[in-house]
């Protein structure tokens, strides 16, 4: 009876077949689904006026015009520098900070490491409002309000996140290599500088887009410690326009286009690192 | 003391390796320390005692005791429907985005061809975020012009009025922020991978379709990923702010007045610091029991291969 078991086979092959197909299908509807919003923001930022609110709704722009991306009275090329200014500063206080308390954490000795480790694990969790208004009184007795500094700060602290993310992978390098560098007459603070910082390059790396991505990203810190326009980041310097330019949505599309590009970019390069930051914090569990 | 001081002349070692290490280990600990000293726990009591006073920071300053608790629970109408809606947007989104980040993250982990840019396509929306995309959502939403109503009209469907109705508000900031999922997805795709084929291969030995290693096999193993992601996520919408903020302004009717949003007005429009700040606690104590809650009930759900 062996034909019996052949059809039997195509079934089984031919089913198969098609559940790969629709495999396919969902994935790359869902895909589609996702991509949509951002194509709608190209192309509305491209479009003549007149063409964005035709309806049925047009895809292809008649005409590309870039008048769009002209903002009259409003300082968007300072609010970018802003934005960049802000992000660097943190960044490097994050690298720098987070690098040395967790470099603490996973190669040095002290007494009540494990417990002073869990009250960081404990102010990851902590909901940012508890704090926020006494901060607030801090920064305005010091006079700190409208400047950088207040959003510098979070970031020369070490974040929670980044010490956590940075000890798991101190912790993956050799002791080996702490103990034979101690031999040759290696000081404590020339472990952490000449050997954990050059050999954790790509976790630094992390370190970096995250906290550049969450900087340039962040809305709220900016909206309660700056003021004066000149100062905005691109985020505040949106809201901004968000009443202005409330008919004019190929100004505002082409404005958050420009928001969001230079993350894009960063993302188109260094895809790996923003995968695996999210990967070590995630699987840890 | 004898023990670790030796002798204090000259360039000698006077402290012994134990102490030095020490020493050097709660110096590297110092921006850690004071940021915490400074930033958290100095202003996690501050604000606690300042949610005992009626004061605007400037002019009054007024011991009030409890009453802002009190007034909080049973006559602020506005403070209870703030926690119902942020708990509402919670636990609508985090099931729902787990759910989804895990459906596609299983769809991905198939082996089909391009993962990687498919896994680029589902998780670039996550990475921006804030403002920027509030805005194009909020054009999305628009229920004449938006392109979500004018593609449901093609098909024949009339589209509620989304970020301008009561009902359909909070579910719009629910679908946006499913569209930001891909983080979750991947963890998931990269947990999904940890799992070991050994064991999908007894199941299959042993007779499982696909169905039944997934419920006996994967899911078992995610659920730590599972339970990490949800305490992540339930903590992060409870503070949910720049959306509501941006797309709705709390609206319509206060049906996205989130818990940080009012606390925002309450704090840096109308000056009630003291008021602000026992809200704050409200919200901390609400996400700690949460959070509690989902650790300790994970006991019966979750499972550690190994143990």
């Amino acid at each position: 009876m062996e034909w019996a078991i052949d059809i039997q086979v195509l079934r089984y092959r031919v089913q198969r077949v098609l559940l790969r197909a629709l495999l396919y299908v969902v994935v790359a509807i869902g895909g589609f689904i996702f991509a949509i919003p951002f194509v709608w923001m190209v192309r509305t930022s491209l479009m003549p006026m007149w063409q964005i609110y035709v309806f049925p709704p047009q895809w292809i722009p008649a005409e590309i015009v870039l008048d769009n991306y002209r903002f009259p009275g409003l300082p968007f090329p300072r609010w970018a520098l802003n934005s960049t200014i802000i992000a660097m500063l943190n960044v490097s206080g994050a690298v720098v900070t987070s690098s040395i308390v967790a470099f603490a954490f996973a190669r040095i000795r002290f007494p009540g490491r494990e417990q002073l480790f869990l009250v960081v694990l404990a102010t990851m969790m902590l909901p940012g409002q508890v704090t926020l208004i006494p901060t607030y009184v801090i920064f305005s007795r010091l006079g700190w309000l409208d400047t950088y500094l207040p959003l510098c700060i979070r970031s020369w602290i070490a974040n929670p996140f980044h010490v956590f993310m940075l000890r798991q992978f101190f912790m993956t390098l050799h002791r080996e290599l702490d103990d034979a560098a101690r031999i040759d007459g290696c000081s404590l603070f020339g472990l952490y500088w000449r050997i954990a910082l050059p050999l954790s390059l790509p976790a630094l790396g992390v370190v970096c887009i995250f906290e550049f991505t969450f900087m340039w990203n962040n809305f709220y810190l900016p909206l309660i410690y700056l003021n004066s326009v000149k100062k905005f980041p691109i985020a505040l310097g949106l809201r901004l326009m968000q009443g202005q330019y409330r008919t004019n949505m190929g100004g505002m599309m082409a404005a958050a286009l420009l928001a969001v590009a230079p993350i894009l970019i960063m993302f188109f390069f260094a895809q790996r690192y923003f995968v695996q930051g999210i990967v070590i914090t995630g699987i840890k569990g | 003391m004898a023990a670790f001081v030796r002798r204090m002349t000259g360039r000698q070692q006077v402290l012994s390796p134990w102490l030095r290490e020490a020493l050097f280990g709660y110096m590297c600990l110092t921006p850690w320390l004071v940021g915490f000293l400074a930033f958290t726990a100095g202003p996690m009591l501050a604000s606690f005692g300042l949610s005992l006073l009626r004061t605007n920071l400037l002019t009054v300053s007024e011991f009030v005791g409890l009453k802002w608790y009190n007034d909080l629970i049973l006559v602020d109408r506005l403070a209870t429907k703030a926690l119902v809606n942020t708990a509402y947007y919670t636990f609508a989104m985090v099931p729902l985005a787990t759910a989804f980040a895990l459906g596609i993250a299983l769809l991905l982990n198939q082996g089909i061809k391009l993962q990687g840019l498919w896994r680029m396509v589902y998780y670039l929306p996550s990475v921006v975020s804030g403002v920027a995309v509030s805005l194009l959502w909020w054009w999305l939403y628009q229920p004449d012009m938006g392109l979500i109503n004018s593609l449901l009209g093609q098909i024949g469907i009339k589209g509620p009025r989304w970020i301008y109705s009561e009902a359909w508000a909070m579910p719009s900031l629910i679908i946006m922020a499913l569209w930001g999922s891909g983080g979750a997805m991947l963890i998931f795709l990269a947990g999904l991978r940890g799992i070991p084929t050994a064991l999908y291969e007894a199941a299959e030995m042993d007779g499982a379709g696909p169905f039944r290693s997934f419920w006996n096999i994967t899911i078992p193993m995610l659920t730590p990923t599972i339970l990490f992601n949800m305490v992540m996520n339930i903590i992060g919408s409870f503070q949910v702010f720049t959306q509501a903020f941006v797309l709705t302004e709390g609206g319509p009717n206060n049906a996205t007045l989130t818990m940080v949003l009012y606390i925002y007005r309450k704090a840096f429009q109308q000056m009630y610091f003291g008021y602000a700040s026992a809200l704050a606690w409200v919200l901390f104590v609400v996400i700690l029991v949460f959070s509690l809650i989902a650790i300790r009930t994970s006991g019966y759900w979750v499972y550690y291969a190994g143990e």
